[in-house]
C-alpha cells in the first residue's frame, strides 16, 4: 500500500516527534516551541496593531494625540497651577518626555494583563505555546511609541535642546521599559485567567504607579532619604533614564542597576508562575 | 514498531467538581475558601473538592495512515481526549506519544478576526493551526478557490455570510498537511453541498496516508471514513475495533426500549401500566432518525371504572432535563370514562425538534389535581441520530435543548 509509505519517509524509525506527559515539578521553557512558532507571534502581533484602530475616523493619529493631550493636561496643572520644578527644562518637554516611556509601558501591561483572558478562544481550541500571547500584546505599544517619538524630536529642536551621545544608551532604558512591563505583565495575565479581579486592579496598579514614578514631577522633589526606595521602582529608572539621555537632566546612579535585578526577578518568577499555570490555562479560562 | 503514529498509555485527566470548579473565582472567595477549609475539613466534609475522571486509564495505539473515529455519548470523555492529544490541556496521569506533526481542528475559524479581511484571516488562522508562511503562500490560490471567495478577498471577514466564513475557514484548515490530523465534529457546519466537499476532502487526507482521528456523532459520516472506532464511554475506551462492530455495538448497548412489567398488578390499584414500547414501522427499535417519527405504546390494565384519567410522558435528555412532555388529554379533553379492560395508548412523537444524543422516556398515569394512579420512570431509552438534514447538523454548534427549524421573512425598509 502506498499509504504508509508516504507517511514512514516522513518519519523514520525513532523517538516520538511529542511526548505528552503530566507537568511535575519545575517546567522548562520549552524556548526552541517559541522559536517555532515565532511567525506566530509576529502574525498576532502584526493583528493587534492593524485591529487596533480600526473603525475610528482618526486611526493611528491616535497614538499621538494621547501623548500630547495628557502632555498638555499635565502642562496646564502641574506645569503652570501648582509650578512644579521641572530641572530647568521647559516643563512641556520635561513631562512629555517622561510620558512615551510611561505611555509604552502603561499600554503594554494593560493589554498583557488582559491578553490571555481575550484569547480565550483561541486557548480552549489550539495549542501553541502559551508565552506567545503575553509577549504579542505587549510589541504593538511599541509602533505608538515610535510615533508618538517622532513629535518628540520635532519638540527637541523646537527648544533648542542640545543632543549628546547619552541618546545612544536609550534603546536600554526603552528595552528596560518593554521588560518591566512584560515581566508585570506575565504575573498579571496568568493571575487572570483564575482570579478576574485583576481586571479591575490593573486600572487602579497603573494609576498608583504612575504617581510613583516621576512623570510629572521632578524627582528631585524627593527627600534624599526615601531615595533608596524610591529607585527599588523600575520605572523611575526608565523615566529618569529618558531624561538623562535626551534633556540632560535626570539622574542616572548604580540604582539603575538595583532596577535591572528587580525587573529580572520579577520577569523570572514571573515566567515560572506562567510556565506552572499554563497547564490548566485550557481549563480554568 | 515503526508504523506507529499515536500511543497512548494509561491515560488520565482529572477534573474538580465543586470546589474549584467555578472558573473565575475571585481572590477573597479563594480567601476565604482557604480559612474556610480547616474548619470543614474538622467537619468531616473532606471531600469538597469532588473529583472526577473525564479520562480514565485510557490506552490505545495508532498505526501511520489510518483513519480512526471516535464515537461516545456526550460526557464520555472524546472531547477531552482530543484536548489531550491536540496539547491543549496536560493529562493527571500516563503519556502519549505522538510520531509525526501533529494539527488539530477542534473548531472552524479558530482565531478569525472580523475586522481582518479574508487574504489576511488566511494568514493568521493557518499560522495559528501552525502553518508557516511560505506553506500558506504556497497554496493560498488553492485554499481561496476551494472556499469559493475570490471577489470577497479584500473585505473584512465580519460582512461575510455564515456560508462564505466557514466555507474560508474550512479551507484553511483542509490544507494542513500535518502527518497525524485531530478533528472534532468540524463537518456540522456548512450546507450539503459544501459538508459532502469537506468529507471529501477529509477522505483525501486519510487516503493519502495520513493519520486521521476523527470525533463526530454523525455515524454515516464516520463509517465513509474511518475503518477502525473507538467507543468512548465514562472516559474510558469500551471498544476498539473494526467500525461496523463499534458501531452497532455502540447503538445496541443498555438501550432498552421496550420495557415489560412482569410483576403481577396489585390489589386496589386502579390502573396499572405493564408495557412501553418504542415503535418505528410497528417494530420495537432504539436508533431513531430526526427526521422520522416514534411511536410510544402504552399498556395498561384498568380495574375498575375511572372518570378523567390521563396517560403523560416526559422526554428527557442525557442531562436529565425534561425537554417537554405530552399527555393523553392534550388533545381529547378530561371527559374520558374508561371502563374496565386493557388498553393500548400510542403517540406519534415527531422527533424533528431534537438534537442527536440519547433520550429516556418515563411514563406514568394520575386523574389530574386528584390522584396518582402509577408512575414508570425512566425505563425506555433510545438514541437519536442525525441523518444529513443540514439544517439540524448545523444546529450542533448552537445551544438550546432543541432544535427548531423556523421560518423567516426579511423585508427591506
Amino acid at each position: 500500500m502506498t499509504k504508509t509509505n508516504i507517511t514512514s519517509s516522513l518519519n523514520p524509525v525513532g523517538k516520538p516527534l511529542i511526548s505528552i506527559e503530566p507537568q511535575r515539578g519545575w517546567v522548562s521553557l520549552e524556548l526552541t516551541d517559541l522559536w517555532h512558532f515565532r511567525e506566530l507571534l509576529l502574525l498576532l502581533t502584526w493583528r493587534d496593531i492593524k485591529v487596533r484602530y480600526a473603525q475610528t475616523i482618526l486611526g493611528a493619529a491616535w497614538a499621538i494625540i494621547q501623548p500630547i493631550l495628557t502632555m498638555v493636561i499635565f502642562s496646564v496643572i502641574f506645569g503652570q497651577l501648582a509650578k512644579l520644578p521641572s530641572d530647568g527644562i521647559p516643563y512641556p518637554i520635561f513631562t512629555y518626555t517622561a510620558l512615551l516611556p510611561w505611555q509604552l509601558f502603561a499600554f503594554s501591561l494593560t493589554n498583557s494583563s488582559n491578553s490571555l483572558v481575550g484569547s480565550q478562544s483561541l486557548i480552549s481550541k489550539v495549542y501553541f505555546p502559551r508565552l506567545i500571547i503575553p509577549i504579542a500584546s505587549v510589541l504593538p505599544a511599541l509602533v505608538d511609541f515610535a510615533v508618538s517619538f517622532l513629535v518628540l524630536i520635532g519638540m527637541i529642536f523646537y527648544y533648542h535642546i542640545p543632543l549628546t551621545t547619552r541618546i545612544l544608551v536609550l534603546p536600554f532604558f526603552l528595552l528596560l521599559a518593554v521588560a518591566t512591563a512584560l515581566a508585570v505583565g506575565l504575573w498579571l495575565s496568568a493571575l487572570n485567567v483564575e482570579y478576574r479581579d485583576i481586571r479591575y486592579v490593573v486600572p487602579f496598579l497603573t494609576l498608583f504607579w504612575q504617581y510613583a514614578t516621576p512623570v510629572a514631577y521632578s524627582s528631585s522633589l524627593i527627600p534624599e532619604k526615601w531615595r533608596l526606595l524610591y529607585g527599588l521602582n523600575p520605572m523611575t529608572g526608565v523615566v529618569e533614564g529618558f531624561r538623562w539621555a535626551l534633556l540632560g537632566s535626570g539622574r542616572v546612579d548604580g540604582m539603575i542597576w538595583v532596577s535591572v535585578g528587580i525587573i529580572f526577578l520579577i520577569l523570572i518568577s514571573g515566567l515560572a508562575y506562567f510556565k506552572r499555570m499554563e497547564a490548566t490555562f485550557a481549563d480554568v479560562i | 514498531m515503526s508504523d506507529i503514529a499515536i500511543r497512548v498509555e494509561g491515560l488520565g485527566k482529572q477534573y474538580r467538581i465543586g470546589g474549584s470548579r467555578q472558573s473565575n473565582r475571585t481572590f477573597r472567595e479563594s480567601i476565604l475558601d482557604t480559612i474556610a477549609s480547616p474548619i470543614r475539613w474538622l467537619r468531616g466534609e473532606r471531600n469538597h473538592q469532588e473529583t472526577f475522571w473525564a479520562l480514565d486509564n485510557v490506552s490505545f495505539e495508532i498505526k501511520q495512515g489510518e483513519a480512526i473515529g471516535i464515537i461516545g455519548r456526550n460526557g464520555a470523555g472524546k472531547s477531552t481526549l482530543l484536548k489531550v492529544l491536540s496539547r491543549i490541556t496536560k493529562p493527571t496521569k500516563g503519556r502519549v506519544d505522538l510520531y509525526g506533526r501533529v494539527a488539530s481542528l477542534l473548531e472552524v475559524g479558530t482565531g478569525f478576526h472580523s475586522e481582518l479581511s479574508g487574504r489576511d484571516n488566511i494568514y493568521l488562522n493557518g499560522a495559528i493551526l501552525g502553518m508557516k508562511h511560505a506553506e500558506i503562500a504556497r497554496k493560498f490560490d488553492e485554499i481561496v478557490s476551494f472556499a469559493e471567495v475570490e471577489k470577497f478577498l479584500d473585505t473584512p471577514v465580519k460582512h461575510y455570510s455564515s456560508g462564505m466564513y466557514v466555507r474560508l475557514a474550512f479551507a484553511v484548515a483542509a490544507h494542513l498537511e500535518p502527518e497525524i490530523l485531530i478533528v472534532d465534529e468540524v463537518l456540522a457546519v456548512g450546507d450539503t453541498e459544501f459538508q459532502r466537499k469537506c468529507l471529501g476532502k477529509m477522505e483525501d487526507v486519510a487516503r493519502g496516508g495520513r493519520t486521521v482521528l476523527f470525533v463526530s456523532h454523525n455515524m454515516a459520516a464516520i463509517k465513509a471514513l474511518c475503518d477502525i472506532c473507538i467507543l468512548m464511554s465514562k472516559g474510558k475506551v469500551s471498544k476498539i475495533g473494526e467500525t461496523g462492530m463499534v458501531i452497532s455495538n455502540y447503538l445496541n448497548t443498555d438501550v432498552r426500549s421496550e420495557y415489560v412489567r412482569k410483576q403481577p398488578i396489585p390489589k386496589r390499584k386502579k390502573l396499572h401500566i405493564y408495557g412501553v414500547r418504542l415503535l418505528k414501522n410497528g417494530i420495537v427499535e432504539n436508533t431513531f432518525y430526526n427526521s422520522g417519527y416514534l411511536c410510544l405504546q402504552i399498556e395498561c390494565e384498568i380495574t375498575e371504572t375511572i372518570r378523567g384519567a390521563q396517560i403523560a410522558f416526559e422526554l428527557l435528555n442525557e442531562q436529565d432535563e425534561c425537554v417537554f412532555s405530552s399527555t393523553s388529554q392534550d388533545q381529547n379533553g378530561t371527559k374520558d370514562v374508561l371502563l374496565p379492560g386493557r388498553y393500548v395508548f400510542e403517540c406519534q412523537v415527531n422527533l424533528n425538534i431534537l438534537r442527536s444524543g440519547r433520550y429516556q422516556i418515563s411514563v406514568a398515569s394520575s386523574v389530574p389535581n386528584v390522584e396518582m394512579l402509577d408512575v414508570l420512570e425512566n425505563h425506555v431509552v433510545f438514541d437519536l441520530l442525525d441523518d444529513s438534514s443540514p439544517i439540524l447538523r448545523l444546529g450542533q454548534n448552537r445551544r438550546g435543548v432543541v432544535l427548531l427549524n423556523l421560518p423567516w421573512t426579511i423585508q427591506k425598509g
